[in-house]
């Protein structure tokens, strides 16, 4: 086995930052809270087939300040997760390799988890006849 | 005694020693998890601060609890295959990464059978 404490590939400190690296890094770290996000998921629902007293106790989490800051966080992950996933899928069919089109993938999905998230959210305080 | 050549036996299998089935597994489930989650997003957002009894009548169709057992299953599967990959990637402590990767996947399975158990009591009747 090799020692454990030998350097990692990407060098984080040395290597100039780019696009590329930043969004595969934002992947990984959506993931990884998207999985916490669909461990809520399962409180919710479960929180629901309990009863009334503790489902009004999660919905009322979820409508303070910071239930609605983890909620708007977890839906700007999952649109970027899911649009980032969408260019992998590209990926991995053989296409879409070319620098230019992989810095433009890369922007489209920028661009399109945030007008998701903003859609999803106006959407939402909308139909509460909040807008 | 088998009739394969060595050769046969480890071909395709790669250095993972099981071949593509992990990758394979993680793009079908996120090809199934589009669909699901833009129902699951547009069914909450559409639906945004329902109480209780909205719930209970949203997941009794059978429809929605069908969508939301697959949305939970597929959602778990991949989620644990991404950890279990995060995990190998960072984690060179070899048995610290193997007990890591064990309790992902029985957290996963743990919380799945809990998610579809709520699901299905809400179901049939809270």
């Amino acid at each position: 086995m090799a020692a454990p404490n030998r350097p990692l590939s990407p060098h984080l400190q040395i290597y100039k930052p780019q696009l590329t690296s930043f969004l595969s890094i934002c992947h990984r770290m959506t993931g990884i809270g998207l999985a916490v996000g669909v461990l809520f998921l399962v409180c919710w629902l479960s929180s629901a087939a309990t009863g009334p007293e503790s489902f009004a106790r999660i919905q009322e989490f979820n409508g303070s300040w910071f239930g609605r800051l983890l909620l708007f966080g977890w839906t700007f992950a999952l649109f970027y997760h899911l649009c980032n996933g969408i260019r992998h899928l590209f990926w991995d069919a053989g296409k879409g390799f070319e620098m230019e089109i992989v810095n433009r993938s890369g922007v489209m999905v920028l661009l399109g988890a945030g007008a998701l998230t903003l859609i999803a959210w106006i959407w939402g305080y909308s139909s509460m006849g909040a807008l | 005694m088998s009739l394969r050549t060595p050769l046969g036996r480890v071909r395709g299998l790669g250095s993972a020693k099981d071949g593509v089935a992990h990758w394979w597994a993680q793009r079908i489930t996120a090809v199934a998890l589009i669909p699901l989650l833009l129902w699951l997003v547009a069914s909450l957002v559409a639906s945004a601060g329902m109480d209780h009894a909205a719930v209970k009548a949203w997941l009794s169709s059978p429809v929605s609890a069908t969508l939301m057992i697959l949305l939970i299953a597929a959602g778990f599967h991949h989620a644990q295959l991404g950890l279990q990959v995060v995990i190998e990637d960072y984690v060179h402590t070899e048995w610290l990464k193997i007990a890591s990767i064990t309790a992902v996947k029985l957290a996963a399975v743990a919380l799945a059978v809990s998610g579809v158990f709520s699901i299905l009591k809400i179901a049939f009747g809270g």
